[in-house]
């Protein structure tokens, strides 16, 4: 893949390069409890990236080494051609993470919670903004709710409202925990169509943690699953629908056995 | 040697918090709707509360010093005494254990929740400092507000003292004799010194408060935890910094 593509956002008229993510032998441990293994991992431009595994399997944190939440305890995630522990990197890159919880701001109505990053970094004026936060809420069809407060909407609504949130950063690098996971089959559909067409149309990277098969084998460039905490396969779609290791077979098409469950076998 | 590393480390945290809030200075503009929004909530969620508390201050010390001075036939004094303690001593003091517990604790309860539901994360990672948006307007209404907080409680508490030296019938003082002494004991200095002291122990209450709010990890319980601390430290810090500022503005 060339890394000379732009990324164009649908809401932006300015471009930036699309930039690809590295991870080198990066280690991540919390006192005695070892998350990351030396993952060595390259993302390339605008690539979609799916991230699977067991929950528990650091895929979160995977995550937020790569936005600078977390610094590695040993090794190093390049972002673009910057070190992702670097505060100045935030700077450099514009990437967005849709939290698995949302984290949107609960004091803020829905409509203030994404037109913050427009308003504190001064991209357009309030009429601007308002065009472009509008255009986000109606794609995930959340117009009715811009005026209510994060504590009045579902799950799944937060959710979308965490990745309008995103959508409107204009972000080169856009990274998901679970987009899909509280949201009806229409509703992931409509998500997987707008992570492929920021591909397509802006080159957008992507980095997706996902459940969700659907998404991954239809859009996914290439799939990676953690699995205690190393990567165990990284894989295109069609190749996943035949793997070669067990475990990875049994975590993707695990089979309902009523004769032997596993919870029986795990408790004894 | 745990806890004294902890208190350590929290003072380290607590400058840096300062210096970065600092290095943002120059954003404040840009954050008037936030500033004046947090003058609002420092003089609402407080001038009732420091109005009816320095009017019953007032009161009780003239009330105190009737007692003690009307048998040396010293009682127009009355005026001088309160005027003086409320203005160097008791005001301030007042103002600021008000402000720890209607504001203070507020502010932890909140930056705590932020930073416990990730969205001081969110921020970070929308590239918005916490610090801007969060501590700076804070620290800026508080020293906007804190003079106007205490001025009130001394106008309110001298004529608290007026109102109770007049009524009670064992002092029965003209208001004209007690703001006689009132105004000639009573120097533009000590009403100055008393605004400089509220005004430190204003900065230092938010800015321990936002502090301890954003160093919170965990979950509910933690925050619960983080505004019991906040206070508890911030009265002590009070108490002690009026110590060392009463001895340097003597
Ligand atoms: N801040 C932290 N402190 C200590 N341990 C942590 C911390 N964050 C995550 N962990 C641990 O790291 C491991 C991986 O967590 P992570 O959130 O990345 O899982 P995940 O793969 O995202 O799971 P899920 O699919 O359930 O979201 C877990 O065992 C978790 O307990
Ligand atoms: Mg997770």
């Amino acid at each position: 893949m060339s890394t000379c593509h732009q990324t164009r956002n649908p809401f932006s008229e300015t471009e930036s390069p699309a930039v690809g993510v590295t991870c080198e032998q990066l280690s991540k441990r919390f006192g005695s409890l070892e998350v990351l293994k030396q993952i060595d991992l390259r993302i390339e431009p605008g690539e979609i990236f799916v991230l699977m595994g067991p929950s528990g399997s650091g895929k979160s944190v995977l995550l937020k080494h790569i936005v600078g939440l977390e610094r590695p305890s040993s090794g190093k995630v390049t972002v673009g051609e910057f070190d992702a522990a670097d505060a100045t990197t935030r700077e450099r890159v514009r990437m967005a993470l849709v939290f698995q919880a949302g984290a949107l701001f609960n004091s803020l109505t829905v409509y203030d919670n994404l037109a913050l990053y427009p308003r504190e970094h001064r991209l357009a004026s309030e009429a601007g903004i308002r065009e472009k936060v509008m255009r986000a809420l109606q794609i995930l069809s959340l117009e009715d709710a811009a005026g209510k407060y994060p504590s009045q909407l579902s799950g799944g609504m937060r959710k979308r409202v965490a990745i309008a949130r995103a959508l409107v950063m204009e972000p080169q690098l856009m990274l998901y925990d679970e987009p899909t996971s509280e949201l009806d089959p229409v509703m992931a559909a409509t998500i997987s169509e707008i992570i492929a067409t920021l591909k397509d149309e802006y080159h957008v990277t992507s980095i997706v943690v996902s459940h969700d098969r659907d998404l991954a084998l239809n859009i996914a460039d290439r799939v990676g699953i953690l699995m205690e905490g190393r990567l165990a396969v990284v894989a295109t779609p069609a190749e996943l629908r035949s793997p070669a290791d067990e475990r990875v077979a049994d975590f993707l098409n695990p089979k309902i056995n009523l004769k032997q469950p596993r919870f029986r076998a795990l408790a004894t | 040697m745990k806890p004294i590393l902890a208190v350590l480390e929290g003072i380290g945290d607590t400058v840096l918090l300062l210096v970065r809030t600092l290095r943002h200075a120059p954003a404040l503009p840009r954050q008037w709707p936030r500033f004046v929004d947090q003058c609002y909530q420092i003089g609402y969620a407080t001038l009732p509360i420091v109005a009816i508390l320095s009017f019953f201050i007032g009161g009780v010390l003239a009330l105190q010093a009737g007692y003690s001075m009307s048998n040396f036939g010293a009682k127009e004094f009355i005026g001088s005494l309160v005027g003086l303690s409320m203005a160097r001593a008791l005001g301030p003091v007042m103002v600021a254990v008000l402000v720890a517990g209607r504001v203070g604790s507020a502010i932890t309860a909140e930056l705590a929740s932020m930073k416990v539901y990730q969205e001081v994360d969110a921020l970070v990672t929308m590239n918005i400092p916490p610090e801007r948006i969060l501590v700076l307007p804070r620290l800026a209404a508080v020293l906007v507000m804190m003079p106007v907080l205490a001025i009130i409680a001394n106008l309110v508490g001298w004529f608290g003292g007026a109102l109770v030296a007049h009524t009670v019938d064992f002092i029965a003082l003209e208001p004209d004799k007690y703001f006689e002494t009132l105004r000639r004991y009573t120097k533009f200095e000590d009403v100055s010194d008393g605004l400089v002291k509220a005004e430190v122990f204003g900065f230092v209450v938010v800015l321990v408060c936002c502090s301890i709010g954003l160093r919170t990890r965990g979950g509910p319980r933690e925050i619960g935890a983080s505004v019991t601390k906040a206070v508890v430290t911030s009265l002590i810090l009070i108490l002690v910094l009026d110590y060392f500022l009463t001895k340097a503005l003597l």
